[in-house]
């Protein structure tokens, strides 16, 4: 499971550096070097541009994990450099940039957006698998999730746009619940998709503010 | 009775409904309405208002019903699950019943990427067979989804649709069946083209005795030319035009006949297929042409109970 990022166009990270001539940039070893988007390479080549866009970098690091508490250490090691920029750039998934707001005072300002939760297909192709609902269906779904996986999150099974095994929405796209299907039919389970799915509880979603967890003996009871 | 709309007494006196479709403007105009209502008045038993078909921004269903109410049809409000939250859905079929519409159809709705707001965020809160199932418990039980008790009777004649031709082709009597558990007591198809497959679906329909459960209309859209034939072929998600009838249209003199022609041939097999309660006649932006086909099909007069 990584975060999957994409670089914003430097149209969009200009503009948002704000009138500040001094940048300095964070990259990010894990994710975001997985996805070419925030690794070492990637950190240098956004020196390039911005220096050609008459910006002056005082400094560059790519933090092993930046969502990581060792974010703040990170910051309070490079201190000096990152004193004398305006603006950080961070190159990281959002995790990573709102780490570093919490640990830097300084104006900080994000390079990459963050596409989802994911799993790389095969090389180079990623697939968001899981939305974090917060009310786990797989066991319904023979572990593929409709909601994420269907275009309108259906969970009684394919809607009409549903031809040749391909969502409505993109010849690309496999339409989950025939993958569902396939697999109950495999399975013998067919009986499974006759059933009436009741509305569901979207609390435990986003739908209600940022969601916490509080780790104690008795939350895994 | 349900909710004893004409739609309802027609299709439960067992004789062979006609309902057709009218599609509110992209504007503010009660007139456009009311001309479509004018031309279906006396060709169908009830006329469907779309709920901003293909995620297009139109005047909204509930309003379009209300006029079509006030010229003298019996409107059947769609509801897709794309655009509104349990909340606002329950609070419009409220709105509905004191307006005095008591047919709805319950869809899943188009995806908005097809329509001219392709960057809005999609809602279905809830799907569409669970959205029969709310619409049943409103008039049955007079509950909300939360329980919470209504406040007078919630008449309603509930409808939803089913596509013959999307995939898995098996799974689709399956689906039909859920709907019907769910409450669905007519059902209006996609538009059918190709009859064989259509039959066949019937056929298993009928195996599951679901005929008797429901009352299941069969979809027809006039085709008014060769370029929209080819485009329905090519395009349109879940409908199947198979090559003749581009190429009957491509041959026609006149299209316009012609497509009347092909919708009066479809309405007369489907009619003979057994299980089938009457046609949903699709004529979005051709309002005009129903009656002609309707009269054709010999389906007039329409009966008056």
């Amino acid at each position: 499971m990584i975060t999957i990022t994409k670089q914003k166009p430097l149209e969009e990270i200009l503009p948002s550096l704000g009138k500040g001539k001094k940048v300095y940039i964070i990259g990010c070893g894990t994710c975001a070097t997985i996805c070419h988007t925030g690794g070492k390479a990637e950190v240098l080549e956004m020196k390039e541009k911005l220096e050609a866009e008459g910006k002056k970098v005082t400094g560059w690091m790519v933090i092993p994990t930046a969502c990581d508490e060792l974010t703040r250490e990170a910051l309070a090691e490079n201190a000096e450099a990152i004193e004398q920029a305006d603006a950080i750039l961070v190159m990281s998934c959002a995790f990573g940039v709102q780490t570093v707001t919490m640990y830097s005072d300084k104006a900080v300002y994000p390079a990459l957006n963050t596409l989802f939760v994911g799993k790389e297909e095969t090389p180079g192709h990623f697939i968001e698998v899981c939305m974090q609902c917060g009310n786990c269906v797989l066991a319904t779904t023979v572990g593929i999730c409709p909601l994420v996986r269907c275009a309108k999150s259906l969970l009684n099974g394919p809607c009409g746009g549903s031809v040749d095994g391909k969502c409505e929405v993109s010849p690309d796209t496999p339409c989950a619940w025939q993958l569902i299907y396939d697999r109950l039919k495999a399975l013998g389970q067919l009986d499974k998709m006759e059933e009436i799915v009741p509305v569901r509880d979207w609390s435990t979603s986003t739908s209600g503010g940022p969601r916490r967890f509080v780790l104690t003996d008795e939350t895994n009871d | 009775m349900k909710a004893g709309t004409n739609l309802e007494k027609v299709l439960e006196s067992g004789r062979f409904a006609v309902t057709a479709e009218a599609g509110p403007p992209k504007g503010t105009s009660a007139a456009v309405m009311q001309r479509k209502a004018e031309a279906l008045r006396h060709c169908c038993d009830a006329a469907n208002v779309t709920d901003n078909q293909t995620a297009i921004v139109r005047m909204s269903s509930l309003a379009g019903c209300v006029i079509m109410k006030q010229g003298g049809v019996d409107p059947v409000m769609q509801i897709v699950c794309r655009d509104r939250n349990r909340i606002a859905i329950q609070s419009d079929v409220l709105g509905a019943v004191a307006l005095g519409i008591g047919n709805i159809l319950c869809l899943s709705g188009d995806h908005q990427m097809f329509g001219n707001h392709p960057t809005a965020k999609n809602v279905f809160d809830i799907d569409s067979i669970q959205l029969i199932q709310a619409l049943k418990a409103m008039r049955d039980e007079q509950k909300f989804l939360c329980g919470d008790d209504i406040s007078g009777e919630v008449p309603l004649f509930i409808g939803a649709v089913a596509n013959p031709y999307a995939d898995p082709f098996e799974f689709r009597v399956a689906r039909l069946a859920k709907k019907v558990k769910a409450g669905a007591e007519f059902i209006q198809t996609q538009a059918v083209y190709d009859i064989d497959k259509f039959a066949k679906w019937m056929e298993m329909v009928v195996e599951r005795g679901l005929d008797k459960q429901t009352h299941i209309l069969a979809g027809v859209i006039p085709i008014k030319s060769a370029g929209m034939a080819r485009y329905m072929r090519d395009y349109v998600s879940g409908v199947t035009v198979p090559d003749e009838l581009v190429t009957r249209m491509e041959q026609a003199q006149d299209t316009k006949v012609e497509g009347a022609k092909v919708a009066v041939e479809i309405i007369e097999q489907v009619k003979e297929i057994p299980g089938i309660h009457g046609v949903h006649i699709m004529a979005v932006g051709w309002e005009d042409i129903v009656p002609e086909i309707v009269k054709q099909a010999g389906l007039l007069p329409r009966p008056v109970l």
